[in-house]
Order: structure tokens, then C-alpha cells, then sequence
């Protein structure tokens, strides 16, 4: 576990697209910190904002739509940057890793050039030593006869080592932050747990923060420090994982964790919560989660619950909050 | 595999469609309204002479002993005499094919250089002021007749400004240069605005794929991943349009050559099928068809090296 202080500081991010003229809110006041070596978990349903998150802290947000707020990276605003003082940071100290493996590689370009072609980028190695780097990258994520590999191409690779060339291709330039976007989403299930411990070794190993977005809370057991719930493009709680899991406090979060299959007997009818998230383009005026909220009072329709601190590292954002004893009984 | 066998067996592959096209050059020329015979006799000949020149060139004969004559002749690399020119088919086309040649080359060559760079500036600006210009110019090109378009030019730009030759070839590789602009400049307009557009809506897919995202997260520089990422991805589906253009620029040579009296193959194909020349038309269209496949082939080998998952096993 870490306990310095913050690497990156998300502070009151806001990220909106433009459709057809018409503004989408696809982040609203999103906040957090991470600190070096943390592991965070970003969890939500499809659309919550998880990946547009990701994507705007490494400037790939701000080609397609406008994003304001403050990313702090060691102590420096990424949004006001120019796009040649960002490529210094993008894949050299934040790096990012995507879901579809089959996709997020260049078809035609051997993974060798690809991999290299970052080391090109961001350090002053020669020729020869960025091939050994190559092929030491390739070696560490696992990939059998790697030095062999090099001048192979993505679709002479399974989909599992496409993930593991992938993660080589983004921790070549020695990164401080990975950003994981379901890394693990696209891949059997036999796969998902090897992908996920070469994550969380390198992580290890290479002293690095790690921004995980899932939507399995499963994983988020079992591999964050702490976790962020998001719905509708805001967090609406987060915490140490520990506490968020064993005591959730927004309703949502204790929906998310009842439609997790667990200890059921046989043809028990699976839990989802009721409803579909809002459009956004269509917001509700108070709590984007009131109308598929159980415990939806008075002002949670025309007020919108700000996160709020309620124990030590804990935020929620939510006027009627699950107590103790409610969150045992759902 | 190596891409010299690859070749071999494309090349295997070309017999079977030649004896198709064959057959349908040899019943194509049948079914042309008029008599050869008459045309070469002219108006003052008497039916003897006629039936004379029917038989000696082989028109009485029953059809399939004509096609198998027309099949082995051709193999052999005869094929016949022109009616019109008075001599050897195969010399004929062999004086006037590299001009053709030129005339094609030149004209994707200046339609590359004219689509290329304009379809990158479409896609980067696209929705706004720089993408609507150049859409628009284009579109106009592309719903002007070739003809109408090459009399303009020759019309302004050779007769009243004088700054090029109002039609011929020339002698030298920079005469050749000069004298065909006019003719490929006529052509490429055409040709580059079909390019252009499918090069466009390429490029504007390939910048929002996820390997350029990616791309883009790793800090390359933007030459490395519009040079390297996007406009190698954007090609393999514009190449396979390019070399069915080539086909139809092939056809546009007719009427091309023929506005800018440029001595090719497509004027003479205009001249021999007015003067019912069976034997110049059939090697004209058989020269023009196996034109068209080195086209294809060349197509499929400089996909297959764009694209490694094209390179056959």
C-alpha cells in the first residue's frame, strides 16, 4: 500500500461532447487522486464515464469534445498543455492500455516496429538497444521466444498475447501511471486472471499508480487499493475498497453489488438493478439515480447530491444514504 | 511463399479468363452490324470480289473453325492482318500501345499527386471550411464529362493561351511530358475525385480506429502516425478502387485520345471499329484486356505488401 502523497489530481474534471449542436455531459465534477503505486478501480454500468475518464486525462478527450477542470500530474495542469509538451508525458509517464486487443493494434505494422517506435519516442536508446528493450519487454509480460516474435504481426498473436503486447507496448518508456481501460473485458475468462496479475507484478515492480476501469467488481475486490463508483458521468462514491465493499452507502453502489452472482443456489433469477442509466442528452434536474432508486426521497428529484465526506477516505454522493443495518438487509 | 511463385500462379490464372475473353472479342466483332468485306471492296466492287475477300479472309469458313484459327493465330502471337492499315495487327498496336501506357501512367501519377495530399486536408478539417471547398470543387469535376472538360481546356489553355500543344505525341521523355499534360490532367480530374473522396472517408475512419487512439496515447508525433498508422491503413481500400479506375481510365483513353488527337490505342480503336477492321478490334480489346489484368495483378501484389494478413499462405 502507498502512503505518499498524490501523483495525479483529478480536480473537478469536466468533459463534454457535442452532438447534432446539442452539448453531452459525459463528465461532470469528476475528482480524485492516486497516489504512487495505488491502484484504483473505476467502476460503473456502460456510458457511466469510466473510459471518456481515462481518455481524458491522456489528452485523447480533448480532440473530440471540450475538457476543462485541473489534471494535476506531479504538480503540473495537463489540460492547458500544448500537444508537444503532452507527448512528452503521454506513453513516457502516463501510459494507457486498451480493451480490445484485436483492435487497438496497428494491423499492418509488426508488434516489434510498434513497440519500438514508443522507445523512438521517448528515449535516446540506439537502434540496437531499443531491439534488446524490445525484446526484454516482451520477455517480462510473458511472450515465449520473444526475440523471435518481433518481426511477427498482431493477428499472428491470440487474443491473450495480444493484451500481454499490448501492456509491453505501454510500459516500454518505464511509465509512473498506467491507465487500464478493461484491460480484461474482451479475453476468456481463463485469460482475465493472468492479464490482471502481469498487471498488478509490473505495477508492483515498477513502483506504478494504476487506473483500473471495470465493471467487475470481482476484480475491484481483489485487485484496488481504492475504488470510485461512477453513474451518468459523475462519481457518486468512493473510498478504500475495503470499506466501500463491506459498507456501501449509495444505493447504486449496493445495486451494483447485488447483481454480482454469488453463493446462489441453481436457477436463482440473477439481480440487476431496475431500469436503464439516463441518457445524457437527457439528465434528470436532482439525482441522475432517482428514478431507479429505491430509496429516492423529496429533494433527491430536483437537487443534485454533491459528494460529500462522511468517514475518514469515504465520499458519497447521495441525500438518503444506506445505513449499516439497510445495506445488510439488500 | 515467396512472391515470385505467387506471381507464377497468378499469371496460371490468367489463361482460363484470356479463353473467355476471346470468346467473347470473337462473337462481340460478329455481332457488329456490316459486312468487312463491302467496307474493305468499297461502294464500286462487284459480289465476286466480295466473296473473293470474304474467302481470303477466312469469313466463310463455319464459326468454329474461325475461332480456332482466331485462338491458335493469337497464341502464336499473330493476330492478323489490319484491314485498315494494311499491315500487321501486332506492329500496329506495338507502335501505339506505349503511348497509351504513357498516357495511363501519367495520368494516375498526376491523379495521386492531385487526390493524395487534398484528402488528407479534407480529413483533417473535416465538417469544416477547407473540407467543404475541396468536396465541392470535386464534386463539380466529377459531374463533368471527360469530353466536355478536355475541349475546355484545350479550348483555353492550347488554342487561345497557347501555353500547351494542341494535340500529338512527341519525341523525347520531357516532349511527352508536355504534349500529354492536357490529355492526363483531363483524365486524372476525373479519376482523382473518385480517389480523393474514398481516400477521405478512409483516412476519417482510420484517425478514430482504436490502434490510433493508441497512437496517439504512446506520444507519437503526428507525422509518424498520419505517415505510419493512419495513411498505410487508409490505402489498402483505396488502392483496390485505384486499379478499378485504371480499368475504366482505360476506356476513357477512347475518347481522351481522340479529343486531344493523341496517335493511341484508343483513337485507333475508334478508327477500326468505324472501318469494321475485325482483326485490329479483336487485338485491340484482347491488348486492352490483358492491360487491365497486369493492372489487377499489380493491384492484389502491392495490397498483399500493405497488408500482411492479405499475403497468402
Amino acid at each position: 500500500m502507498q502512503d505518499q502523497s498524490p501523483i495525479l489530481e483529478v480536480d473537478r474534471l469536466n468533459t463534454t461532447f457535442h452532438r447534432n449542436g446539442r452539448p453531452l455531459p459525459a463528465l461532470r465534477d469528476v475528482s480524485f487522486s492516486v497516489a504512487r503505486g495505488e491502484v484504483l478501480g473505476l467502476v460503473g454500468e456502460s456510458g457511466s464515464g469510466k473510459s471518456v475518464t481515462l481518455r481524458s486525462i491522456i489528452g485523447l478527450a480533448r480532440r473530440y469534445g471540450e475538457v476543462t477542470g485541473q489534471i494535476l500530474w506531479q504538480g503540473r495542469d495537463l489540460l492547458p498543455m500544448p500537444d508537444r509538451a503532452l507527448r512528452q508525458v503521454q506513453g513516457r509517464e502516463i501510459a494507457m492500455i486498451f480493451q480490445e486487443p484485436m483492435t487497438s493494434l496497428n494491423p499492418l505494422l509488426t508488434v516489434g516496429l510498434q513497440l519500438e517506435e514508443t522507445l523512438q519516442s521517448h528515449t535516446d536508446l540506439p537502434r540496437a538497444a531499443r531491439r534488446d528493450r524490445a525484446v526484454e519487454m516482451l520477455d517480462l509480460v510473458g511472450i515465449p521466444s520473444a526475440a523471435q516474435r518481433l518481426k511477427d504481426y498482431p493477428h499472428q498473436f491470440s487474443g491473450g498475447m495480444r493484451q500481454r503486447v499490448m501492456i509491453a507496448i505501454a510500459l516500454a518508456a518505464n511509465p509512473k501511471l498506467l491507465l487500464a481501460d478493461e484491460p480484461t473485458t474482451a479475453l476468456d475468462v481463463t485469460i482475465q486472471a493472468q492479464i490482471l496479475d502481469l498487471i498488478l507484478r509490473l505495477a508492483d515492480e515498477m513502483d506504478m499508480g494504476v487506473v483500473l476501469v471495470t465493471h467487475d467488481l470481482g476484480v475491484v475486490a481483489q485487485t484496488c487499493d481504492n475504488v470510485a463508483v461512477m453513474y451518468a458521468g459523475r462519481i457518486v462514491e468512493q473510498g478504500p475498497v475495503r470499506d466501500v465493499l463491506r459498507e456501501p452507502r449509495h444505493p447504486y453502489t449496493v445495486g451494483l453489488m447485488r447483481s454480482v452472482p454469488e453463493n446462489l443456489p441453481p436457477r436463482t433469477p440473477l439481480y440487476s438493478v431496475p431500469g436503464t442509466p439516463p441518457g445524457l442528452d437527457a439528465l434528470p434536474p436532482g439525482c441522475a439515480f432517482a428514478p431507479r432508486c429505491a430509496a429516492c426521497i423529496q429533494p433527491c428529484q430536483q437537487d443534485r447530491p454533491g459528494l460529500s465526506l462522511i468517514a475518514d477516505g469515504r465520499q458519497v454522493a447521495c441525500f438518503n444514504p444506506v445505513t449499516k443495518a439497510e445495506g445488510n438487509a439488500a | 511463399m515467396s512472391s515470385l511463385s505467387y506471381i507464377f500462379k497468378r499469371l496460371l490464372l490468367m489463361i482460363p479468363t484470356f479463353f473467355l475473353v476471346m470468346v467473347i472479342i470473337f462473337m462481340l466483332v460478329r455481332l457488329l452490324p456490316g459486312d468487312p468485306a463491302i467496307a474493305m471492296a468499297g461502294d464500286r466492287a462487284s459480289d465476286a470480289d466480295i466473296q473473293a475477300i470474304r474467302e481470303r479472309l477466312g469469313l466463310t469458313q463455319p464459326m468454329l473453325v474461325q475461332f480456332w484459327l482466331f485462338l491458335s493465330n493469337t497464341v502464336q502471337g499473330d493476330l492478323g492482318r489490319s484491314i485498315l492499315m494494311r499491315t500487321d495487327v501486332a506492329s500496329v498496336i506495338a507502335d501505339r500501345l506505349p503511348i497509351t501506357v504513357f498516357l495511363a501512367v501519367y495520368s494516375v501519377v498526376l491523379s495521386l499527386l492531385i487526390a493524395g495530399p487534398l484528402a488528407f486536408v479534407a480529413a483533417l478539417n473535416r465538417g469544416r471550411w477547407p473540407d467543404a471547398v475541396i468536396r465541392t470543387v470535386f464534386q463539380v469535376g466529377l459531374s463533368m464529362p471527360v469530353f466536355y472538360i478536355g475541349l475546355v481546356l484545350l479550348t483555353f489553355l492550347a488554342a487561345q493561351l497557347r501555353l500547351f500543344p494542341v494535340g500529338g505525341y512527341g519525341d523525347t521523355f520531357g516532349e511527352r511530358l508536355y504534349h500529354l499534360f492536357l490529355p492526363s490532367v483531363t483524365v486524372a480530374l476525373y479519376t482523382s475525385a473518385i480517389i480523393m473522396r474514398n481516400l477521405r472517408s478512409a483516412i476519417i475512419e482510420v484517425l478514430d480506429a482504436e490502434y490510433v487512439q493508441f497512437a496517439r496515447a504512446k506520444g507519437l508525433p503526428p507525422r509518424l502516425i498520419l505517415g505510419r498508422h493512419v495513411l498505410r491503413n487508409a490505402l489498402i481500400s483505396t488502392v483496390t478502387l485505384l486499379g478499378l479506375s485504371i480499368g475504366n481510365l482505360m476506356s476513357g483513353t477512347l475518347v481522351t485520345e481522340t479529343v486531344f488527337a493523341v496517335p493511341g490505342m484508343g483513337r485507333l480503336m475508334l478508327e477500326a471499329i468505324f472501318a469494321r477492321d475485325y482483326p485490329l478490334i479483336q487485338g485491340l480489346t484482347l491488348t486492352f484486356a490483358l492491360l487491365v489484368s497486369l493492372v489487377f495483378l499489380m493491384t492484389d501484389l502491392f495490397q498483399s505488401r500493405l497488408d500482411p494478413r492479405m499475403r497468402l499462405q
